[in-house]
């Protein structure tokens, strides 16, 4: 196959199921679905859904722990690099960023879970000592009416994702100049910051954030563990109509998946006016002449803020590490009564019969994308075939549009054209969202690499592809090793694509793992959730231990 | 009829349809043309011209031949033109070694291609550098590698991209005039690109300003 026709292929690979799932959701929730012999279009599924008595509070929820999550993140995000970048404490927080990263989100939202519950380690911590507590408290703190667990767990995921976007373009910014130079203009660092080097940085993270703003309105993992049951969050509720064993039923799904998507183009809408507000406060606030930028509080809170996010996921992997050895643990002991391996050697055999599974799909995906991302960058190097900015729309594409809005108009294709569900669908659909990341996280040292060093074995007798495999892949191993690793957790963490696209009959580490939230057994949980961290975790080590060891003799390439 | 050496005939290149630079030149072998002028004046673009990497929206006009062949819709592999950039460009990820014999001919098979190797190295004193990683080099022992592995190749041509401004003032004379000897006593004709006239003087040859 040609080199040129790669970026195309792609784009089809990437779009085409996006597309077709989102038509695929509209039809039926417009009452068409020729599988159960609805064919006339009419409005019954939305009647049904406004019929449904948790409709309200299920659109609320999605709005307000979409929208609060993503700007307080982003606040937290940004206060902390302007008043904290260069310092001892913001390398501390860069040291810890890969780790976060790769936590998935449902072991992340497992520990807050374990942290925060009435008998969670907090509470066992501060009892009875300082509350007199010798019983856990009859308080709902997990699964809250309101979403705030909900928040507090997609925030502690979502800052180090902004933080590592931040990071990434203030390298393209010229930051520590713009910053000298409003600083020499008097401006305290925070106000520099704010002023000269935000503006430009937000411009290259938007789409980041557009992202963290979807999908933190339409997460389903995270919802089910950590948040409200009666009602659930509307992308929860989508999911049990479309897994509902009566098939019409899907139509009510289809037509609350429909309305998911017009509440998330209604908040990008909502996010884009307030852009354009904060734009203009600033503008008035640089003509103000204004120099200084909150002060000490300000930044002792951002910094507080960034450390609870980080401690809590930290502390989280260590609650749920004890929980996966504990045997007997009374209320309100902060340590287990008896430490035992019985935990694991009980769920030991379920975990391995799923395990060789969740590897071979995540492998399978990631090298799949990994192809096509250094296809479509090459193709790029050879024939100038560049993504312009609305390629990377596109690109964003798959992570922008609800996952719940067009996974589940897939699946009703696959019911028309009648697939099956297995490991290979699977795959595909791991494709659709491996592929991003994988891209974003190769591009940059992709193109950063010196051509002339190209020209150079050219000017040797070496051609195109001899350059790419000899030359340009070898030296870029690190960053094509981190792309894999960064695409592997991706797959490894994917809930609803596995579920869906896979029938329920494709179990993964991370299916078995969430449908353990309704449970509460916090022993199994313990040990799954470690499993699930375990898996996104190795190939980070290894995509840092690899390249130092090819390359140990090789000074030049151990920098970088 | 073949007239040896490197010639561009009518050589333009235009960006976006905008003139950037027109010449006509002959190198014959063993001789340096030297190409003056101020940054931006287009000297890169010329050396990418003759090496056949300029992509869209450069465009390009005219021919390059050496030795009477026309080179101009050969891709930049099948030219048989060594280059030389500021920085050697050692492939990070090869050993010395490894490196010199990236462009060796595959007609060299076997033990000769290890002792070619050998003795290239040891022709510009650097005997027994061959496992050794690129990296651990002092920049002139660099700049004699990449000169060496250039050579290895067996180029027709050499262009020469400001190759010494990368070294400091007492080691460029001394590298300087290895690469001229080599480049001529290989019957190389040479394109040498520098904004430095000491270049050009020690060069001997024509000296031809842009911009």
């Amino acid at each position: 196959m040609s080199l040129r026709a790669v970026p195309i292929l792609t784009l089809v690979l990437l779009l085409g199921p996006v597309l077709a799932g989102l038509a695929g959701t509209l039809a039926p929730a417009f009452g068409i679905l020729p599988v159960i012999g609805r064919v006339e279009p009419g409005l019954d599924a939305f009647a049904a859904l406004l019929a449904w008595p948790g409709l309200p509070a299920a659109v609320r929820l999605s709005l307000v722990t979409g929208l609060g999550s993503a700007a307080l993140s982003l606040a937290i995000v940004t206060l902390l690099v302007a008043c904290w970048s260069g310092t001892r404490s913001f390398a501390a927080f860069r040291r810890v960023l890969s780790p976060l990263l790769s936590v998935p989100h449902a072991a992340a939202a497992f520990g807050l879970a374990f942290l925060i519950a009435p008998s969670g380690l907090i509470v066992r911590a501060l009892s009875p000592g300082l509350t007199g507590w010798t019983q856990p408290p009859d308080l709902l703190i997990v699964q809250d009416g309101a979403g705030l667990s909900l928040m507090a767990g997609l925030v502690v995921k979502e800052v180090p994702f902004l933080l590592l976007m931040v990071l990434a373009a203030l390298g393209q910014a010229d930051a520590a100049r713009a910053e000298l130079v409003a600083r020499s203009l008097g401006h305290d660092r925070p106000a520099a910051w704010l002023k000269a080097v935000f503006p430009p940085v937000y411009a290259q993270i938007r789409l980041p954030v557009l992202v963290v703003l979807a999908f933190s309105m339409t997460v389903v993992d995270v919802a089910m563990i950590l948040g409200p049951n009666t009602p659930p969050t509307l992308a929860v509720q989508i999911l049990r109509w479309m897994n509902a064993p009566d098939l019409a039923m899907r139509l009510q799904g289809a037509a609350a998946a429909t309305l998911q998507l017009a509440l998330v183009c209604a908040a990008l809408g909502l996010w884009w006016l307030g852009e354009r507000a904060v734009a203009r406060l600033g503008r008035a606030w640089v003509w103000s002449g204004a120099r200084r930028a909150g002060g000490q509080g300000t930044a002792a809170v951002a910094l507080v803020l960034a450390g609870i996010a980080a401690a809590a996921v930290l502390a989280g992997l260590a609650v749920l590490a004890i929980w996966s050895v504990a045997g007997f643990w009374r209320f309100p002991g902060v340590w287990p009564d008896a430490i035992t391996l019985r935990n694991w050697m009980r769920h030991g055999p379920g975990v391995a019969d799923v395990l060789g599974d969740t590897v071979l799909i995540a492998g399978a995906a990631t090298g799949i994308a990994l192809a096509l991302a250094i296809g479509c960058l090459e193709a790029e190097h050879r024939h100038g075939l560049r993504m312009r900015v609305r390629g990377q729309w596109l690109l964003y594409l798959p992570l922008l549009a609800p996952q719940v809005a067009f996974l589940p108009g897939v699946q009703t294709w696959m019911l028309i054209l009648g697939i099956k569900g297995g490991v290979a669908a699977v795959v595909a659909a791991h494709v659709l969202f491996v592929f991003p990341y994988v891209f974003l996280s190769l591009g940059d040292p992709f193109r950063a690499w010196d051509t002339r060093q190209a020209t150079v074995a050219h000017s040797l007798g070496a051609g195109p592809d001899r350059v790419l495999w000899a030359v340009r892949l070898p030296m870029l191993l690190a960053p094509v090793l981190t792309a894999a690793a960064v695409g592997f957790a991706v797959s490894v963490g994917q809930y609803l694509p596995t579920l869906l696209i896979g029938g329920g009959r494709v179990p993964t580490v991370t299916t078995e793992a969430v449908a353990l939230a309704s449970g509460g057994d916090r022993r199994a949980i313990g040990v799954w959730a470690l499993v699930q961290t375990g898996l996104a975790l190795l190939p980070f080590a290894l995509a840092i231990g690899l390249p130092r060891l090819a390359w140990r003799n090789r000074k030049g390439l151990l920098h970088g | 009829m073949a007239e040896p050496g490197l010639t561009l005939q009518d050589l333009a290149v235009t960006l976006d349809g905008k003139a950037m630079l027109r010449l006509s030149a002959h190198v014959p072998p063993g001789e340096v043309l030297s190409v003056m002028g101020p940054s931006g004046a287009g000297k890169s673009t010329l050396l990418a011209a003759v090496m056949g990497t300029l992509a869209p929206p450069f465009a390009v006009t005219g021919r390059v031949l050496l030795d009477g062949r026309d080179l101009t819709d050969l891709p930049p592999e099948a030219r048989g033109i060594g280059i030389l950039f500021q920085d050697p460009l050692l492939f990070a990820h090869l050993s010395v070694g490894a490196n010199l014999a990236f462009g060796l001919p595959r007609t060299v098979r076997g033990r000769d291609r290890a002792q070619a190797v050998d003795a290239a190295l040891r022709e510009v004193g650097l005997e027994g550098f061959a496992p050794r990683d690129p990296a651990t080099l002092s920049g002139g022992q660099r700049v004699r590698v990449a000169l060496m592995r250039t050579l290895l190749a067996a180029p027709g041509a050499l262009l020469l991209d400001e190759p010494f401004s990368s070294l400091d003032a007492d080691r460029r004379a001394q590298i300087r005039a290895l690469v001229f000897d080599r480049a001529r006593a290989a019957g190389l004709p040479v394109l040498m690109v520098t904004h430095d006239p000491q270049d050009a003087g020690a060069a001997g040859g024509p000296v031809l300003r842009l911009g």
